[in-house]
C-alpha cells in the first residue's frame, strides 16, 4: 500500500513521518512518531485514553485521520514534563494518587490541561463535564477532580 | 483519501464511489474497525464547510461546523444545549453537524432538533431540501451536504430533552425536540433514537394545535404521540420501554420539567 509523508509539530519537535491510507493519528503518533503516551483503550472513541491536543484542542487520536493534522501542533503527556521536572497536574495526580494503573492517565492529563489553558480556575463542577469523556476503571474520579483542581490552585498561586 | 479543496470538484469525486469524511466519529471508528467497508475517504477543506452566518431570517451552519462550535456561537444559543448534550468535549470538537445528519439510530440528537424547527439541507448541486424529505431517503442519497439552514429561534422557542442512562456522556434512549413558533400556536414535534431516522410525531402536534400548553392538551399529545414512531429493541431499552416512557417525556420536554 503507497504510504504518504505527514509533517507535524509534536511537543515543539518538527516531524515527519509516513502514514498509510486511512491510519489513524494514535496509531501514527504510536508507531511512526514513537510516543507511546496516548494509550489504545477502545479505538472506538468511548474511552478518551488517546485524548491528545491537536492546536490545543482536545481530539480522539484513535478517531482522527492521521493525514488531517498535517502541519498542526500536537500535544501529548510526553511532552508535559520539563526535562525531569514534572508539570504541576503530573504532580498533582502524583501526590493525589490519581493514577492507580495510569492507563487513562495521558488522557486525563491532556483534557485537564486544555481545561486549565481555557479556564484557570474551574469549579468542580467543570472539571468533571472536562473529563466527562474519560473513563477510568480504578480511581472512582474523585482523587482525579482533586489533582485536577489542586494543580489549578498551584498554577494559580504561581502566575499570582 | 482524497483531499478536495472546493466544491466544483467534490461533487464529481462524491459521485466517484467516496465516503464524505467529517469529523470522523463513525466514519473512522468504522475504519478502525473493519477497514475493508469502508469507501475512498474524502476530505473537503474548503472552509465555507466551517462557516456558520446569517441568512435569510435565519442561520446557515456549515456541514463541517463541529458542536463546539455551535456551543460557542452567540447567534446559535438555542441550539447549545442540544450540542452539548452529545458525547464527551473532546468528541463535541471533532463531531460535525453534517455527519449528525447521516448517524444511525441511536444517534443523530442535533438532527432531532434540525427536524423540529424545519431545518433545510443544502447540497453541493444547489438542491435546497426539506430536512424530513432528506431523512426519509437519507440511507440511499448520494451527493455532498454543504450546510443546514435554520430559522431564527425566538428565546425559550425550543424545547430539547435527552434521556441517557448515564450523564453527563451517555447515548440515548430518546430525545425529543419541541419546537413552539408564535407563542407555541403551531408545535413541531421530533423524536430521535424512536425510529431509523428522527421522526415528526404529528399526531401529538395535532393535539396541541391552537391550545396552548395546558394540563389537557399535553395529556392529549402524550396519548397520540406514538403515531408514526417506531421503536427498537437495542442494547439501551427495549422498544416496550421506549413506547411507555415517550409521553412522560414528552411531557417534561414540553413542561420544560427535570
Ligand atoms: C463516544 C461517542 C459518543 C457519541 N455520542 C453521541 C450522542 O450523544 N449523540 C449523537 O447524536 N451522536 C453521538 N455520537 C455519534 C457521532 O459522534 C455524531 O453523530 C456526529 O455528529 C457524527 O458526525 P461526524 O462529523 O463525526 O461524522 P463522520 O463520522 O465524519 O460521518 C458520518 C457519516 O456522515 C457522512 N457525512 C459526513 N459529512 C457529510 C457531508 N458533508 N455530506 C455528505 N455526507 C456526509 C459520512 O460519509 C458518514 O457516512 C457519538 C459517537 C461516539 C464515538
Ligand atoms: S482509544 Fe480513542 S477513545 Fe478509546
Ligand atoms: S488509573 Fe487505571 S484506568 Fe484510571
Amino acid at each position: 500500500m503507497p504510504k504518504t509523508p505527514l509533517a507535524f509539530t509534536l511537543n515543539d519537535a518538527e516531524t515527519g513521518i509516513f502514514v498509510d491510507d486511512g491510519q489513524n493519528l494514535l496509531e501514527a503518533l504510536r508507531r511512526g512518531a514513537g510516543d507511546l503516551s496516548p494509550k489504545y483503550g477502545c479505538g472506538q472513541g468511548t474511552c478518551g485514553a488517546c485524548t491528545v491536543l491537536i492546536d490545543g484542542v482536545p481530539h480522539l487520536s484513535c478517531l482522527t485521520l492521521a493525514e488531517a493534522v498535517a502541519g498542526r501542533r500536537m500535544d501529548t503527556t510526553a511532552g508535559l514534563a520539563e526535562g525531569a521536572e514534572l508539570h504541576p497536574l503530573q504532580r498533582a495526580f502524583m501526590e493525589g494518587f490519581a493514577a492507580q494503573c495510569g492507563y487513562c492517565t495521558p488522557g486525563m492529563l491532556m483534557a485537564a490541561k486544555a481545561l486549565l489553558a481555557a479556564n484557570p480556575r474551574p469549579s468542580r463542577e467543570e472539571v468533571i463535564e472536562a473529563i466527562s469523556g474519560n473513563l477510568c476503571r480504578c480511581t472512582g474520579y474523585e482523587p482525579i477532580v482533586t489533582a485536577i483542581l489542586e494543580a489549578a490552585a498551584k498554577l494559580q498561586g504561581r502566575a499570582a | 483519501m482524497t483531499e478536495v479543496r472546493s466544491f466544483s470538484t467534490s461533487a464529481e469525486a462524491a459521485g466517484a464511489e467516496g465516503a464524505i469524511l467529517g469529523g470522523g466519529t463513525l466514519l473512522m471508528r468504522q475504519v478502525n474497525e473493519a477497514p475493508q467497508t469502508v469507501p475512498r475517504l474524502i476530505r473537503i477543506t474548503d472552509p465555507a464547510l466551517r462557516e456558520i452566518r446569517a441568512e435569510g431570517d435565519g442561520h446557515l451552519i456549515g456541514a463541517g461546523v463541529t458542536m463546539a462550535q455551535v456551543i460557542a456561537h452567540p447567534d446559535l444559543a438555542a441550539l447549545a444545549p442540544v450540542a452539548r448534550s452529545i458525547g464527551g468535549p473532546a468528541l463535541r470538537n471533532m463531531a460535525s453537524v453534517g455527519g449528525n445528519l447521516f448517524a444511525p439510530h441511536p444517534y443523530g440528537d442535533f438532527t432531532v432538533a434540525l427536524l423540529a424547527l424545519e431545518a433545510q439541507v443544502l447540497w453541493s448541486d444547489g438542491r435546497r431540501e426539506e430536512i424530513e424529505r432528506f431523512l426519509s431517503a437519507r440511507d440511499t442519497a448520494r451527493g455532498v451536504v454543504t450546510g443546514i439552514w435554520v430559522p431564527r429561534i425566538a428565546p425559550g422557542a425550543l424545547r430539547y430533552r435527552k434521556v441517557s442512562r448515564t450523564r453527563p456522556k451517555g447515548v440515548s434512549v430518546m430525545s425529543i425536540a419541541a419546537y413552539l413558533p408564535n407563542g407555541g400556536s403551531a408545535p413541531r414535534i421530533a423524536f430521535g433514537a424512536m425510529g431509523p431516522t428522527p421522526l415528526r410525531a404529528k399526531a401529538a402536534e395535532s393535539a396541541l394545535q391552537g391550545r396552548g400548553l395546558t394540563e389537557e392538551s399535553v395529556t392529549a399529545a402524550g396519548a397520540v404521540c406514538l403515531q408514526g414512531l417506531s421503536p427498537a429493541d437495542d442494547a439501551l431499552a427495549s422498544a416496550w420501554y421506549r413506547s411507555e416512557v415517550a409521553p412522560v417525556h414528552l411531557r417534561r420536554c414540553l413542561m420544560g420539567e427535570t
